[in-house]
């Protein structure tokens, strides 16, 4: 489906990402800020043209028939986009003109995203008294407004308070599920990738993995499981005795092991000394960031999301 | 782009095109928010009347003692037909901030990423301001009577027609301006700086009668000027003028010693109004 670059100047933005989409998958696109995510989504959007590669969204060429791309995506970008000075309605209703969804069918579909994102009582409320939750709810309805195939989401929940997330990820997968649409959004959150069926993890304008939550765990390794006991040494040499590889820390032994949860009664059978505590880890999202690019994730993205809370509360008034 | 097998009728490039009636629903549409929000923001209907009954009133009083009365016709009533082309003209060009404004929050993409045309954005925008400076120009005409200026079903309807081709040419000049603006003070400085000289060199304010060579010269390439004219002269075609008041309060813009006639003072108007148009649409939101 995709394989672009995209240079500015002498900056190349994205050197080259390859990968493609299946319908009605949630894809999301996983990176630090500044990796390229967003040059990505512009160039599939039409938006930004590829200095190299191919791209085809819905079955269209991106570059060579980017009206036909554009009347079958749904955009939600990173900073708001609606008319506060228009109500609900009317902002969906604009909306339907511009991506011409029938006469006959406005009101009816006005409705049901409405009642999708469980916005149907401020349909005739001014956009400027929405809260910054509500105006991103609405704009996801708006996007999905026109029956796009694809739903492109530039950082859904940038910003916004941890509650809200949540039902903004609700609303996405209800959309996916109520509407059949493909979702590709992009985030600098590792607990929302969770919820997508595939990730692919940009760095520096590359893809450096892809798959699903799952495989991309497995990939990073075996769980950890930490334990305390009351002789270290003699539970580590019971432990690799048994099989298990063992690390011993200041505090605490690491062990090894697959499934590490099932594992416990073995493992505190197997120490052979009295066992205070049981820590199964599993590996994170962040540890598989960890591991493809040498950094965490976290580092970067919190310095990030301060300005663009505030930006997004002073663009209300 | 070179056609290929792929450009052949039927196949995906059909899709590129948008038919004329999804252009014209999109300008409409455009046209309806521009409405809308006009109604939402009452302070600027009223504020935007204040200027053009300052004008009218205390300077077409002042200068009234000055300039003196021939025979029974005054400067307040030269200057009504001005006034009323000034009100439509400060109203059509600022309803352009409207695109500064869009584009700093944001709704300016929601429309420029749509898959309809640049050309029918701005004809909605254009319509929306110019239907606005249009209604605006006509309220002022009920100051008519106070000024004792006589009106006519006629004259009114020839009123409303040169205000609407005057607010099209001029709120296209202003989406062109603001569409190369990227902040709401510039908008503000930059009409400032156009506003007042188009306004003062428009023949609104003063006969354009036995002027200095250079202003001459300045107010002939003023495009309001044009508008301006046609204007007084279908105002004035209803007053009771004997010829020593004509003379006087001449009209007409004389070009090389030649006096235009109305007609061409409406076709050059439309000249600039689709120049203007072009520009608008070019300059329409220049990728980012």
């Amino acid at each position: 489906m995709v394989s672009l670059s995209k240079r500015y100047g002498d900056v190349q933005a994205v050197r080259e990402v390859s990968f493609s989409i299946g319908r009605g998958e949630v894809f999301a696109f996983l990176g630090p800020n500044g990796a390229g995510k967003t040059t990505t989504v512009k160039m599939l959007c039409t938006l930004a043209r590829p200095s190299g590669g191919r791209a085809s969204v819905a079955g269209f060429d991106v570059a060579r028939q980017p009206k036909a791309v554009r009347r079958r995506i749904g955009l939600v970008f990173q900073e708001q986009t609606l008319d506060d000075r228009l109500t609900a309605e009317q902002n969906l209703r604009f909306h339907a003109v511009l991506y011409h969804v029938p006469h006959a069918q406005v009101e009816q579909r006005i409705d049901r995203v409405l009642r999708l994102v469980a916005l149907e009582d401020r349909r005739h409320d001014l956009v400027s008294a929405f809260s910054g939750g509500m105006a991103r709810r609405l704009e996801i309805a708006r996007g999905m407004l026109h029956t796009p195939s694809v739903l492109f989401l530039d950082e859904p929940t940038v910003g916004l308070d941890p509650q809200t997330r949540a039902l903004v990820w609700e609303d996405v997968l209800r959309m996916r599920r109520e509407e059949q649409a493909t979702i590709f959004l992009t985030t600098h959150y590792m607990d929302e990738a969770e919820y997508a069926d595939r990730i692919a993890i940009i760095d520096h304008g590359q893809i450096v993995a892809t798959g699903t939550p799952g495989e991309l765990k497995s990939q990073v390794g075996a769980d950890t499981v930490e334990m305390v006991t009351a002789d270290d040494a003699t539970a580590t040499g019971r432990l690799q005795a048994a099989g298990f590889r063992v690390q011993e820390g200041d505090e605490h032994l690491v062990v090894f092991a697959e499934d590490g949860e099932a594992q416990v009664p073995r493992l505190i059978e197997a120490a052979g000394t009295r066992v205070r505590t049981v820590h199964v880890h599993r590996p994170t999202l962040d540890d598989v960031f960890l591991h493809y690019t040498g950094r965490q994730i976290r580092d970067e993205a919190a310095g990030h999301a301060m300005p663009m809370m505030a930006r997004a509360r002073t663009a209300r008034h | 782009m070179t056609a290929t097998a792929l450009d052949l009728p039927g196949g995906p490039l059909a899709d590129e095109r948008e038919s004329l009636a999804e252009e014209l629903r999109t300008t409409g549409m455009v046209w309806e928010r521009e409405i809308i929000r006009f109604f939402r923001t009452r302070a600027r209907i009223l504020s935007s009347f204040i200027q053009p009954i300052l004008f009218l009133f205390v300077l077409g009083y002042g200068m009234s003692t000055l300039v003196g009365t021939t025979a029974g016709f005054d400067f307040k009533k030269f200057l009504f037909p001005g006034i009323v082309a000034m009100t439509v003209m400060s109203t059509a060009i600022s309803s352009a901030i409207s695109i500064v404004w869009d584009r700093e929050f944001g709704f300016l993409r929601e429309m420029l990423v749509a898959p309809v045309s640049r050309t029918a954005l701005v004809a909605g925008k254009t319509l929306g301001g110019a239907s606005i400076a249009t209604v605006q120009g006509t309220i002022m005409l009920a100051l008519a009577p106070l000024i004792g200026v006589h009106l006519t079903p006629l004259v009114v309807a020839e009123v409303i027609g040169i205000e609407l081709l005057m607010a099209v040419a001029l709120t296209a000049f202003g989406v062109f301006v603001a569409s190369h603006i990227q902040r709401m003070e510039g908008f503000s400085v930059v009409m400032q700086l156009l506003l007042f000289p188009m306004l003062f060199l428009s023949g609104a304010l003063f006969p354009l009668t036995g002027l200095p060579g250079w202003l001459a010269v300045l107010t002939r390439l003023n495009p309001l000027t044009y508008a301006v004219d046609p204007l007084r002269q279908v105002v004035f075609a209803a007053q009771h003028m004997p010829p020593a008041a004509a003379a006087r309060f001449a009209t007409g813009v004389t070009l090389f010693g030649y006096t235009l006639p109305v007609a061409a003072d409406i076709g050059i108007t439309i000249a600039f109004a689709t120049v203007f148009l072009a520009l608008a649409v070019t300059g329409f939101g220049t990728p980012e």
